[in-house]
């Protein structure tokens, strides 16, 4: 599904992403976790196309293309989905106008007829259930006014409704409690599936109680130091990142 | 392309409108004085206190300024080069067979339904096209319901004791620079009267367009609406794409009788001028004022993409007790535009209620400003105002400025003012893009919602055409 070679980022002058190499087969969740400012965030967005941050060395196949020949807008319709750890307000903007635009952007970009507002409302009343989403939110502007975690239980919902193939969670669990957790990943394990694969990316292991990765990976100062099964994040959950061993043994500086 | 390079870009559309219609003209040689008022007078074969009115109007003018506190930056207007009167020269007017297939074909370009069949959407059209009007649609069957709407030259020969009492009630004939010489130059209009307790079964439309080049429009539009009347009246107005600016000076008074509606809303689409230089684009300088007596309401709501300057504050004087006044508006201004417009809300009658929503976008290298009064004069006890002015930057060349002036003289006045500026944000566009929506569509969606208040106001059919005006703007930009 998507396949990361020596990947190296830089926003400005500052480089991010030191060498990254990262293989996700179909089907597979996988895990990311790291301190802050390890390089979380940075990594979903290269791979959702954000202008800012520039790509000096490495690349990446999704689906055995070319994913940096793609502009952001392509790489969503050809099935790449991130959850936002900070969801845009859009005032004005309907959400559910807005994801039913979105939708049969992605439709029309595969060949498919296009939703009507009747299909379309079927859909998302499904859908809604998935993420226990309250209906109002539906008529509401795009996270205008929405708390914290109805927000991002609107990033599943636009998940569970644009049916991705290779998902991105950015911290999707912060700022959750934890009602609102086990709803979020209850929504996001009813989408498993062998075709759609997922990077969650996380600080903390409890979202991975929940939803639960083949693969962990620790993300550090811009490079992946370990990787491992799920009981990895159990190790990390007890010893913390300051104690970290690279794959080599060596002892890694704690960073910050 | 970066989004920052197509936000950018965002000014650079095409002005769809700019066609010429090659049509024989009658005009008068450029020039002011007052022979031409004179013959002007005598073309329209008005009536001897008309022809006063508008030599005490140039003669008034003669002694005014031009003002100068707007916001805008224009070359001077030397109005002794401006032709007074240009008309197409077959425009006889008993049906629209007679009327030049030139001009019919302008205002199929323009999407006007002027032919009868295409007009049974139910909106009736008076079309001015430069300084008379040249048909008027479903004039019957308004006739039935004892509506007038005809052209204002019309209404001056057919109805002079309604043009003698209400012309200059709510825009006096000295009222300032623009609405003075229009006051002595004007050529034509629309006027509408509804009788007493009637609504209009339809929409009341009118298409302005200016055509020959070098001549100024001045239109007067009068709606009167009588005790109890409903109408709801819709300009809209484009003009072909020039080297040199036309001056558009307009005034339209608006009369609400005890208890009468009027809603007035405009699209206003004039070429904006060259989208570096700024050449050849519309000055548009307009006094728009309307009156309302007791438990009358006022609505204004207007679309302004258009024109290389915008000077226009439609306004509403509240004069009866528990009287409304409304305005909402959009004001885009792109490439090299500049646009001072607002609202006055004059509360003079008890419990009177106001409301300003202004959306101003600018773009390119647009300058969009806000001017608004709210008086509240001693005598109006429980007055309300609500004030909302947001301004929405596109790219970082272009400017917003917001001027609310408020004069509350009575205790018991509440007002709110609420003011924001925001800036159409890259994240907001990647967050769109990351949907699978491109930068055009999430630029228009983004737009439109920030509008949104605002085309809610408009008649249906109106705010689609509205938000297409908008998208349409959007579109060329992104290229």
């Amino acid at each position: 599904m998507l396949e990361i070679r020596n990947l190296h980022a830089s926003i400005g002058d500052t480089e991010i992403l030191k060498g990254i190499n990262l293989s996700i087969g179909d089907g597979e969740i996988h895990a990311v976790m790291g301190p802050n400012g390890s390089g979380k965030s940075t990594l979903a967005s290269v791979l959702a196309g954000k202008e800012d941050y520039r790509v000096t060395e490495g690349e990446i196949l999704y689906q055995g293309n070319n994913l940096l020949d793609l502009d952001a807008e392509t790489r969503a319709r050809e099935g790449l989905f991130l959850a936002f750890q900070y969801p845009v307000e859009i005032p004005g903007v309907g959400n559910s106008y807005f994801l039913k635009a979105a939708l049969n952007a992605i439709r029309k970009h595969r060949g498919e007829t296009e939703l009507d507002a009747f299909d379309f409302l079927q859909l998302v009343k499904e859908k809604m259930k998935l993420v226990q989403m309250d209906e109002s939110l539906l008529k509401r502007a795009v996270n205008e006014g929405f708390s914290g975690g109805e927000k991002k239980r609107n990033e599943i919902f636009h998940m569970a409704v644009l049916e991705p193939r290779m998902a991105i969670l950015d911290e999707t669990d912060s700022g959750l409690d934890i009602d609102a957790l086990r709803i979020v990943s209850d929504g996001v394990n009813a989408l498993r599936s062998p075709e759609r694969s997922f990077l969650v990316i996380t600080h903390y292991q409890r979202l991975l109680d929940h939803i639960v990765p083949d693969f962990v990976h620790v993300l550090k100062d811009g490079r992946i130091v370990r990787s491992g099964g799920r009981e990895l994040a159990l190790e990390l959950e007890a010893e913390g990142y300051e104690d970290l061993h690279d794959r080599d043994g060596l002892r890694v500086a704690a960073g910050a | 392309m970066n989004s920052t390079a197509i936000l950018e870009e965002f000014a650079n559309r095409d002005y769809e409108h700019g066609f010429v219609t090659d049509v024989e003209q009658d005009r008068f040689p450029p020039g002011l004085d007052e022979s031409v008022i004179r013959a002007l007078s005598a073309i329209k074969k008005e009536p001897e206190w008309l022809l006063e009115w508008r030599l005490a109007a140039y003669r008034r003018w003669q002694q005014q300024q031009e003002p100068e506190w707007a916001k805008v930056d224009y070359e001077p207007v030397d109005y002794q080069s401006i032709s007074y009167y240009a008309a197409p020269k077959t425009n006889s007017l008993e049906s629209l067979d007679e009327v030049d297939p030139e001009i019919l074909k302008t205002y199929e370009k323009l999407g006007i339904p002027l032919d009868e069949q295409k007009i049974l959407a139910g909106v009736a059209v008076d079309a001015v096209f430069d300084s008379v009007s040249v048909a008027t649609t479903y004039k019957e069957k308004l006739g039935e319901a004892g509506i007038i709407f005809c052209s204002f030259s019309e209404a001056v020969q057919e109805h002079p004791e309604l043009i003698r009492r209400f012309l200059g009630s709510v825009v006096p004939p000295g009222d300032n620079f623009f609405a003075t010489l229009n006051s002595a130059v004007f050529s034509d209009g629309s006027f509408v009267y509804v009788p007493k307790g009637v609504r209009c079964p339809m929409e009341l439309s009118t298409y302005f367009r200016i055509n020959a080049s070098n001549t100024g429009q001045f239109e007067r539009t009068l709606i009167v609406a009588d005790e109890g009347a409903y109408v709801s009246y819709l300009e809209g107005c484009t003009a072909p794409q020039r080297d040199e600016n036309q001056l558009h000076a307009a005034v339209v008074e608006l009369v609400a009788l005890k208890g009468a509606t009027i809603k007035y809303s405009t699209v206003q689409n004039w070429y904006p001028g060259d989208k570096e230089t700024g050449a050849g684009g519309i000055y548009n300088f307009v006094t728009k004022r309307g009156l309302c007596e007791e438990k009358a309401s006022i609505s204004w709501t207007q679309v302004e993409t258009g024109s290389a300057i915008t000077w226009k504050y439609p306004s509403v004087v509240l004069k009866g007790d528990d009287s409304i006044g409304e305005f909402y508006s959009v004001a885009l201004t792109s490439g090299r535009q500049q646009a001072d417009t607002g609202s006055k809300m004059i509360h003079i009658g008890r419990n009177t209620r106001s409301t300003i929503i202004s959306k101003g976008i600018s773009a390119g290298r647009g300058q969009n400003t806000y001017r608004g009064q709210v008086k509240i004069l001693p005598k109006a006890a429980n007055a309300r105002n609500f004030s909302q002015c947001d301004s929405m930057l596109i790219g970082s060349d272009c400017g917003a400025h917001t001027f609310p002036y408020i004069d509350v003289r009575n205790p018991t006045a509440r007002m709110e003012h609420e003011a924001t500026t925001s800036k159409i944000g890259e994240d907001q566009i990647f967050y769109c893009n990351q949907r699978g929506l491109s930068t055009e569509d999430a630029v228009s969606m983004i737009v439109n919602g920030f509008c949104k208040e605002v085309f809610r106001k408009l008649p249906m059919e109106f705010a689609v055409e509205a938000q297409k005006l908008l998208g349409v703007s959007l579109e060329g930009s992104v290229g």
